[in-house]
């Protein structure tokens, strides 16, 4: 493990592609936390296939590979597909995820026939521009990096500056609108500001896997609060861990695609996230249910110890276990929540294996009996 | 034409509507996304499958990627019903963690496998007469024309037994499940199918190819008709139609034929959405203007009817009184009068408007309607 760290610093290939990963992993995952907060994680695929025809239209435009050009050709075709998508779902009554799922394939498919139509006819300089199709994270070099970095940094800036009207946006655009906000306008800021942030991850990890780098991060980060700030900032945490991991992973071993190696790491974040963490996780719930409904069954056992005691007109009068489970329904076993009850000081078994209250568990069935307005046909002397 | 030029255009054929067949419910059902989910999704299951069966062409491995494909809704459920991720964002998660475990096993033990992933996400229509289906020494034409026929019946099999228990839990999932029709069943036995023509098709066209046959077509019969019967055969016959041209523009153009066949798809939506007779955006846009003139119209004779055999009429029922009064600028005001009076509403009477008996009629109905 040190090893692979220490090749990290060393080893000039593998730590550009680890800084690419990097970049992308925290650009993506803090403006893939608005996507997904504002119900538009399956935008980021949309996106990223139709950024395919704006790649292929750049390079037949300038004839270069840089990375520059080919990006902003991308981050054309990309917001024109979102315009139109928003287009169709706000004239006509096309579910706005069908319009995401053409909106995907017909893109895509301008794509082909201009990558296709650029095999014939641009001989060997076209090589390499289907590497978008699934990421060629290895043939990431400096210039890449630097124009990756530049650019998602200039989004993150965005972000920062516009942090009080985005997250007006996302939560209550109406109430901004109300306020005097141009929301939407800042709709279409931010939509672009993701664009950006999914046209920098195309090269390393490709139009297909894209939406795992703007969807993972920021569902695996909100499992661990309720603040936007901190899920931004985990989001963006978790990105830049699964690029480097995934860079160093795939690096490490032989026919390991750096691409879907990234994605598996995310995915494995967002599992622990959702059974470890605090509060949301799955853990933790299945957990909290349990003490409730444990303390449930021994309130109720106590209770019912309270209304025998009462009928009988005396709080320490022992009972048989099989009169308890008659009063419980369901198949509890009244016996395993009378010993817990014990363990606690509440109730007492008689040598004979029956139970009675003690004195504090007497005046701890009073006082819920009285917070749950138990009505008793008679009344106990304090023994 | 030469004869795999005719195979090749059955074969986009009978795929086109093998898939237009699920594609119309996904679309009502809005789960459009579902078909790109799980026809990415399917791969990890098609490499298991090629692995354990050890070729591309086995009725086994159908079945193991259409698994796949039902793994996926089943995950995408889960992760749904624990409360904490959106289905969207579920859907995000799911399919390309699934891809990327498929990339990863091809990179990793399928170099000398005919599997790579370029043929599983964009097929190649163009080899399909390659690929014979030949029993007995005798050639039954190809193979994918008989996967998919099987898979078109199979499709069509499943809507007209199911077809009632279908729309009702598309259309109101409440009442199919008080009624006892198991929406859930239903749902589940849809994506099965979705899978299940997924995974025929991709080796075909490739699984981009799949989604946009599956949504683009119904969602352009979506425009065009309320009819449930209607609507799936208009999606067949636009997927055929998507077919043919798309097939026919890849061979002028000499480039991929399922980019042509799902840019097709795209634009003839395109133009179904201008031009749909009732909710295209032309007709919406001309529904627009003639209520706003109608409108003024039925203002101006609700106005002059007010003031009509009164005695301040003479000053209210002027062009230019119109201005004050309801808020139109001079122009409008002109326009609303020359429109009126060719609709024979209103006269003008030196400098004066009157209305004729149609007119009143014009207002009084309005009157009456608001």
């Amino acid at each position: 493990m040190l090893d692979l760290f220490s090749q990290l610093l060393t080893d000039y290939t593998l730590r550009t592609v680890a800084l690419g990963a990097a970049t992308l992993g925290i650009v993506g995952g803090g403006l893939g936390s608005y996507a997904v907060l504002r119900g538009q994680s399956l935008l980021g695929d949309a996106i990223s296939h139709a950024a395919l025809p704006g790649i292929a239209l750049a390079f037949l435009i300038t004839g270069s590979k840089a990375p520059l050009p080919l990006m902003l050709g991308a981050a054309g075709t990309g917001v024109l597909a979102t315009l139109l998508i928003i287009g169709v779902t706000t004239t006509t009554r096309v579910p706005y995820d069908s319009a995401l799922a053409l909106a995907l394939s017909a893109f895509f498919g301008i794509g082909l026939v201009l990558l296709t139509y650029l095999q014939q006819h641009a001989g060997a300089a076209q090589a390499g521009l289907d590497s978008f199709l699934f990421g060629q994270a290895a043939a990431l070099v400096e210039h890449d990096v630097v124009v990756m970095a530049v650019l998602g940094g200039i989004a993150l800036l965005a972000l920062l500056l516009f942090w009080k009207e985005f997250k007006l946006l996302a939560f209550d655009p109406d109430f901004g609108r109300s306020l005097g906000f141009p929301i939407r306008m800042l709709d279409i800021v931010l939509t672009t500001l993701l664009v950006v942030a999914i046209v920098i991850g195309l090269q390393t990890v490709g139009v297909v896997l894209m939406s795992a780098v703007i969807v993972a991060p920021a569902a695996a980060a909100r499992q661990w609060t309720d603040r936007l700030g901190v899920m931004v900032a985990l989001a963006a945490t978790f990105g830049a861990l699964s690029g480097v991991s995934g860079a160093v992973v795939s690096g490490a071993t032989a026919n390991l695609p750096t691409g879907p190696t990234i994605v598996l790491c995310m995915g494995a974040i967002v599992i622990v996230s959702l059974l470890l963490a605090p509060n949301r996780g799955l853990l933790w719930r299945w957990w909290r249910q349990r003490s409730t409904s444990r303390r449930l069954r021994q309130e109720r056992v106590l209770c019912d110890l309270y209304t025998l005691a009462a009928k009988h007109g005396a709080g320490n009068r022992p009972h048989e276990a099989a009169t308890l489970d008659a009063m419980v329904s369901g198949p509890t076993r009244t016996v395993y929540v009378l010993r817990r009850l014990a363990e606690q000081g509440l109730v007492a078994e008689t040598p004979d294996g029956r139970w009675h209250l003690t004195d504090e568990g007497l005046e701890e069935a009073r006082r819920l009996a009285d917070e749950r307005n138990l009505v008793l046909d008679a009344t106990i002397d304090d023994a | 034409m030469s004869l795999p030029q005719i195979e090749i255009q059955l074969v986009a054929t009978v795929v086109a509507v093998a898939c237009a067949l699920p594609g119309a419910f996904l679309v009502l059902r809005r789960m459009g996304m579902m078909s790109d989910a799980i026809s990415h999704a399917i791969l990890p299951g098609i490499v298991v499958g090629v692995f354990v069966v050890g070729s591309l062409h086995s009725p086994l491995l159908v079945v193991a990627a259409a698994l796949t494909g039902l793994l996926t809704a089943a995950l995408v459920e889960t992760i749904n019903s624990t409360g904490q991720v959106k289905e969207d964002a579920a859907i995000g998660l799911v399919f390309p963690i699934l891809f990327s475990l498929g990339v990863i096993l091809i990179a990793k033990f399928a170099g000398d496998m005919h599997l790579d992933t370029d043929a599983v996400l964009l097929g190649e229509l163009a080899f399909a007469p390659f690929n014979r289906f030949t029993a007995f020494g005798l050639d039954f034409g190809p193979r994918a024309l008989w996967t998919m026929g099987g898979v078109l019946v199979l499709n069509a099999l499943f809507l007209a037994l199911f077809y009632k228990e279908l729309k009702l839990a598309t259309f109101d999932p409440g009442l199919a499940a008080s009624l006892g029709f198991r929406p859930r069943v239903l749902h589940y036995a849809l994506m099965g199918l979705v899978s299940l023509t997924a995974v025929s098709a991709f080796d075909a066209v490739g699984s981009i190819l799949v989604v946009a046959l599956m949504v683009g077509p119904p969602m352009t019969a979506y425009l065009l008709t309320d009819r449930l019967e209607w609507m799936i055969g208009l999606s067949a016959a636009f997927g055929v139609l998507n077919a043919l041209v798309g097939y026919w523009g890849a061979h002028v153009l000499d480039v991929s034929i399922a980019g042509t066949m799902a840019t097709t798809t795209g634009l003839v939506f395109g133009l179904v959405l201008l031009a749909a007779p009732e909710r295209g955006l032309i007709a919406q846009w001309r529904r627009t203007r003639r209520q706003k003139w109608q409108f003024a119209v039925e203002m101006l004779a609700i106005h002059l009817r007010q003031h009509e055999n009164t005695p301040e009429a003479a000053r209210e029922c002027r062009v230019d009184h119109l201005q004050e009064h309801l808020n139109w600028d001079g122009p409008f005001a002109e326009r609303v009068v020359e429109r009126a009076v060719s609709r024979g509403s209103v006269r003008r009477e030196n400098g004066h408007l009157r209305l004729t008996d149609e007119g009143r009629e014009v207002a009084q109905e309005a009157a009456t309607r608001t």
